[in-house]
Parts: structure tokens; C-alpha cells; sequence
């Protein structure tokens, strides 16, 4: 995977929780352009390990002298977002992927609605530069508790078409009101927890939109758990996981060949076939689909763990 | 400019030739004496110097006399270049994928002067020199994907992704191995290969389909294809079978070294970084069995090829109905000596 090593230029709090970092290209290159909803992969060496984290851009796509991340600190996470906001800061060096897109506008939509709740606004912030830069007609809900959560209201143009419902100021997001009546042709872009995924699913259908114009990412952080071990089928070694590790980072630091992309369970390239489990995995992907999930014959090791005696993998 | 172009035609008297150094430097397609399906991939560019592989854009002598078969080939049937609406941004990508890397691999035929948006490109070969705004289509006299690919060769496909699959939804076709852009535009991956044979049940389609969608932005990979044309032909097309077609009964044991050609497709993938489209570049070489056999080892190999191929494979190929007579042909230059891994000539 080709890697870009880029300097920190700006590090500044957006909320409480949410940091906003710029990269910069050490001798002042002009860095890939991307398109909307890209995200990039961040590498956080710590010790003899290296945690990688997906983030979405909320830079302008187009605009080649930086990019720009968000990432909300997550206390009870595997620490790569405490890594970002305790260990990084303007003026070091920092490893990320070129940009990749799992998560990029239909233009053949007629019209774009989307709809992010809390951190989930992030991808939107790139989509809606590409979407005002080739004249596409959109509206843009932000759904945040409060007003002191919401960190992406500084990022947000103001304009007629963005909506900010902040629910502890009464304005709680009426799914029904927004995807009701929308003309033939719209699509709609749905990020942040599952629960708002899955309303905006049901809404669509029980409306009738066809499932092509309903788009969604849901990809998080890799989550911590108890600590297991795996067992690689060809070398027949033993790999530990550890409770602030994910199965993905713990094969790379025994130094097996896995392939990966997203780190986030959304995009099927480490898909791995399972040889042996006496146990259950625990499916934290968005990936396998439900009968691969209770077949447990494929296991996603960027996101899943497992619980049990014995996990082998056809490594 | 140090190279030299090819004043040769590819239809009525087809006088299209490969000089000495266009023979040396041919993409052979075959790394062994035998041949069937594989996902066959690698990084692009990258290869021993003055290879096709070399260069993002394999620019060479025939590249005057191509551009002027296509303006033919286009003039007769606009349909050969298509763009579905949302495609025009993949469209901009292209073309600044392909002047960058013109002007940076051959500075001596292409030059491009960019101050933001406002560009300036001058193609010494066909003379053409011109300023406009970039991701603005009205300064130019055509969308973006035509206006570049009227000055490259080789075929284009532009790949919208969505659903988990690749949509042909825009291209240039115009010296394509019997297919139509028009039959194809707006199909999925699965659709447009469907009438190749053995591939789909092989699971080929979903490695490569896989493949295609993991590629990122920076990393390019390539292929090599192959089929069997009689005459120098670019433009065999289903749309112009009835020209074609009847050619490959002009076939005779005296004429088959010089009328049956080996064509070989060059095909790249380049992750777009505006429309995330698949931009899938098909470059076509054409060589006859005569030039072929200038090198003993190719000689050898492409006789033990074609006897021993798939009959499946040589009816889809096109040349089942010749392929006697071309091995009956090949057998003179095969001595049974075993021959040197990999594709380059001894």
C-alpha cells in the first residue's frame, strides 16, 4: 500500500472531545486531489506496535495543499484515538495511506440528501465541496445532542440548504419529514451510530425509494475486548491479541502477510477463512452478511474478536 | 522531436509496418509454450527500458497514422465515443492523468503549463496547441475524454463504481477486438464479459472483479491480452464486421506470414481521484507472423501456442477457421529447442 509521510501543520479543538489536525507535505508538494467521502488511513506507532486508523477527509477534495481529519476521542477505545489527541501535535512527522473511497456520491443522482449524526459528519464535510463545486442541488441534515457536542458546526457552511438539529435544544431530526417527498431521482448518504443508519433504511423503504439510492457508512474504530489467541494455519504459531489490540494488528506484528484497506469492516479485503473454531467470533464488520456470520467460516480481522478455546485461520 | 512517425494506413491498403526497433520492443504475450486464462497482473509502468511497459503511455511510431484512423473511424460512427452524463468528471480525471504523464515521460512531444485551472497543452506530433480551464467543458471543442483520447492511443473504457460493482458508463472505442461500446455502455462487469467462454465458471471474473475494486489511487497495474486479426486492422469492430469479417478468408498458406497478425492488448487500471472512477486503457500492438518469427524464441513459442490452444479459445479468438494453415506456417521456425522463461527475446 503506498504511504505518503506528511507534517503536522494545525492541531485545534473543534469540542471538547473532537480534534481537528491538518497534514502538509514536508517540502510543500501539491498531495493527491480525492473525492468526497474519501477517508485515509493514519499509522500510530506505539511501542512494537502499529495501530492504524481510518478517518474521513473534511478537506476540500480539489484542494491539493493539505488534508484535513477530525477524530473524536474515545476513552473506552483501543487508544488510537488518544493517541491522536494526547501523542500528536503541530510540527511531527505522521504516515498516512493515499486517500481511498468506500463511501463516494452517486452523480447521477438528481438530488443529494445526506445525513450525519454526531462524529458521522465528518465524510460529508469533503461531499458537500465536491457537490457545490459541480453545481449539484443538495441539503445536508446534522443531527448532535447538543450544541457543545456538535464540533462540526464550525466546519458547516451557513447556508439555506444545511440543517443543524441540535435534540436538547427541541429540534430532534424528523427522518420522515426530510425523505418524504423528495423528488424522483434523489439519493440519500447516511453516517454515524447504526441506529440512524437503520432508521434512515426502514424510512426509504417504507417510502419506496429504490435500495441503489440509499447509501450508508457506518465504519468505526476497531473496538478493544478481552484478550485471545489465534492460531495461523501455515506456520502452526500461535498469535496473542491483546485487549487494546485488534486481531488485524496483532497478525501484522507477528509479521503474517494480511492484506487490508479500510481498517473499519467496510471494505472486504482482509476477509480471512476461518480453519477451526471451537467458540464464537464476535462479527464487528459491516461486511459479511448474516449467514456468513453464523456460518463462522469467514472472520473480518480489522474489527472482529473471538470469544472461545480455539480460533485457527487460513493464513 | 527524436522520434519518427509512420505514414501508414490501417484499412483499404493497410500499408501499417513495424520497423526494426517496433519488433524488438513488440509486448509478446506469452510467458510459456502453452496458454490459458489467469488473472495475469502486474504494477504499471515498470520494464526494461525502451519496453512498452516503461511509460504510463507507450507512445511509438505508429502513433500519427492511429490518430488519424480513429478521426476516420469517428467521422463515420460518433457512437464509437460515449460519455453517460455523470461520467464527465472521470473524464477531466483522464485527462489530466494522461497530459501529466505525456509531458513528464516525453518532454520533447508534449508540454503542459498549468497556473490553477487555466491550462496549456501543446502536442507537437499532431500539431495541436491549445488553452483552456480545466473542469470546464465549454473551452473545449469536445467533452474531456474525447478531446484526450482523440491524441492517445489505445482504447479507453472509463468505470463508474457503485453497488459493490464496475459500470462501463463512458469510452472511446475505436480499434477494439470485436466488441461494442455501444452494445456495452451502461452494463455491469459481469454483462459485458458475459460471451467470453469458460472464464465465468473458472471464477476468473470475480478474482479480477475483486481486484479492480481494491485498487487504489497510486497504485496502476497492467495486463497483457491477445487475439488474431488478418490485415492490420484497428477498427474490428462488430459494427463493421461485414468489412472485416470476410478478410480472414483471404487467408492462403503464401500469404499467411504477412497478412496474420498477432494482436496484443496492453491494458492498464488507474484508480481516478476526483470521480474515484476506473480509468481502463486498452492499447492495441499489431505484429505479423513473418516479424514475429524474426525471433527464433517467439517463433517457436507461438507455434506451440496455437497448435496446442483450447478449441473453445480459438473460435472465440476469431481464428479457428485459419488456425491450420498459421501453425502449418509456425511449424518451420519450430525446431523443438525448449525456450527462455518470461516474454522478452533472447
Amino acid at each position: 500500500m503506498k504511504k505518503l509521510t506528511l507534517k503536522v501543520t494545525a492541531v485545534e479543538h473543534l469540542s471538547p472531545l473532537v480534534k481537528r489536525f491538518r497534514f502538509e507535505d514536508p517540502t510543500g508538494a501539491s498531495l493527491p486531489v480525492f473525492s468526497g467521502g474519501a477517508h485515509l488511513t493514519v499509522e500510530m506507532p506505539e511501542g512494537d506496535t502499529i495501530r492504524r486508523n481510518s478517518y474521513s477527509l473534511i478537506s476540500d477534495p480539489y484542494d491539493g495543499s493539505g488534508y484535513e481529519i477530525a477524530v473524536r476521542r474515545e476513552d473506552k477505545g483501543r487508544g488510537g484515538s488518544l493517541y491522536m489527541h494526547t501523542k500528536v501535535s503541530e510540527g511531527d512527522d505522521i504516515t498516512v495511506s493515499l486517500p481511498s473511497n468506500l463511501f463516494q456520491l452517486d452523480l447521477r443522482a438528481k438530488k443529494h440528501v445526506l445525513i450525519g449524526g454526531g462524529i458521522g459528519i465528518t465524510p460529508f464535510l469533503s461531499q458537500l465541496r465536491q457537490l457545490d463545486m459541480e453545481q449539484k442541488p443538495y441539503e445536508l441534515h446534522y443531527a448532535a445532542r447538543s450544541r457543545e457536542e456538535a464540533a462540526g458546526i464550525k466546519l458547516l457552511p451557513q447556508a439555506a440548504h444545511i440543517h443543524v438539529h441540535i435534540s436538547e435544544e427541541g429540534s430532534r431530526m424528523d427522518l420522515g419529514a426530510i425523505l418524504d417527498g423528495q423528488p424522483l431521482g434523489t439519493h440519500v448518504y447516511t453516517c454515524g451510530p447504526d441506529g440512524l443508519i437503520t432508521a434512515v433504511a426502514d424510512q426509504t423503504a417504507r417510502l419506496g425509494w429504490p435500495k441503489a439510492a440509499v447509501h450508508s457508512e457506518a465504519f468505526t474504530a476497531p473496538p478493544p475486548g478481552e484478550p485471545f489467541d489465534v492460531v495461523v494455519k501455515s506456520s502452526g504459531k500461535t498469535v496473542h491479541v491483546k485487549a487494546d489490540q485488534s486481531l488485524l494488528e496483532a497478525l501484522e506484528a507477528a509479521k503474517v502477510d494480511i492484506d487490508y484497506s479500510c481498517r473499519g469492516g467496510g471494505c472486504g479485503r482482509c476477509q480471512t477463512k476461518v480453519t477451526a473454531c471451537d467458540g464464537r467470533i464476535l462479527h464487528n464488520d459491516h461486511w459479511l452478511s448474516e449467514d456468513e456470520r453464523a456460518a463462522q467460516k469467514d472472520i473480518m480481522p480489522c474489527m472482529s474478536r473471538f470469544k472461545g478455546t480455539r480460533l485457527e485461520l487460513d493464513l | 522531436m527524436t522520434m519518427q512517425f509512420n505514414d501508414e494506413t490501417f484499412r483499404g491498403d493497410y500499408t501499417y509496418h513495424n520497423s526494426p526497433e517496433a519488433i524488438r520492443r513488440f509486448p509478446f504475450p506469452f510467458d510459456q509454450d502453452t496458454y490459458m486464462y489467469s488473472v495475469n497482473i502486474e504494477q504499471h509502468p515498470g520494464g526494461p527500458k525502451g519496453t512498452p511497459f516503461e511509460k504510463m503511455f507507450d507512445v511509438d511510431e505508429h502513433y500519427v497514422a492511429e490518430m488519424k484512423d480513429r478521426e476516420i473511424t469517428l467521422a463515420e460512427d460518433p457512437l464509437r465515443c460515449q460519455s453517460l452524463p455523470h461520467m464527465e468528471l472521470a473524464g477531466w480525471d483522464l485527462l489530466e492523468l494522461i497530459m501529466v504523464s505525456k509531458a513528464r515521460d516525453y518532454p520533447d512531444l508534449f508540454t503542459l503549463h498549468r497556473d490553477g485551472n487555466d491550462w496549456h497543452w501543446i502536442n507537437k506530433p499532431l500539431g495541436i496547441e491549445k488553452k483552456f480551464t480545466f473542469l470546464d467543458a465549454t473551452t473545449l471543442p469536445c467533452g474531456p475524454m474525447e478531446y484526450i483520447t482523440r491524441q492517445t492511443q489505445g482504447d479507453f473504457a472509463l468505470l463508474h463504481e457503485r453497488d459493490n460493482n464496475l459500470w462501463m458508463d463512458a469510452g472511446m472505442i475505436t480499434s477494439q477486438a470485436d466488441w461494442s461500446l455501444d452494445f456495452d455502455v451502461g452494463m455491469n462487469f459481469f454483462e459485458w464479459h458475459a460471451p467470453v467462454p469458460k472464464a465465468r465458471k473458472m471464477g476468473v471474473f470475480d478474482k479480477a472483479l475483486k481486484f479492480l475494486l481494491a485498487v487504489g489511487q497510486g497504485q496502476h497495474y497492467r495486463r497483457l491480452n491477445w487475439t488474431m486479426t488478418v490485415n492490420p486492422r484497428l477498427d474490428t469492430s462488430p459494427e463493421n464486421y461485414h468489412k472485416w469479417g470476410p478478410e480472414k478468408r483471404t487467408i492462403t498458406p503464401e500469404n499467411v506470414g504477412q497478412k496474420q497478425f498477432l494482436r496484443v492488448e496492453l491494458q492498464t487500471f488507474f484508480r481516478l481521484p476526483r470521480s474515484n472512477a476506473l480509468a481502463f486503457p486498452i492499447r492495441c500492438y499489431l505484429m505479423n507472423l513473418e516479424d514475429i518469427a524474426t525471433k527464433p524464441k517467439w517463433g517457436r513459442r507461438l507455434h506451440r501456442v496455437l497448435r496446442d490452444i483450447d478449441p473453445d479459445l480459438a473460435e472465440y479468438k476469431g481464428f479457428a477457421v485459419n488456425q491450420k494453415t498459421i501453425v502449418d506456417y509456425l511449424s518451420q521456425f519450430d525446431d523443438g529447442a525448449p525456450t527462455s522463461p518470461g516474454i522478452f527475446p533472447d
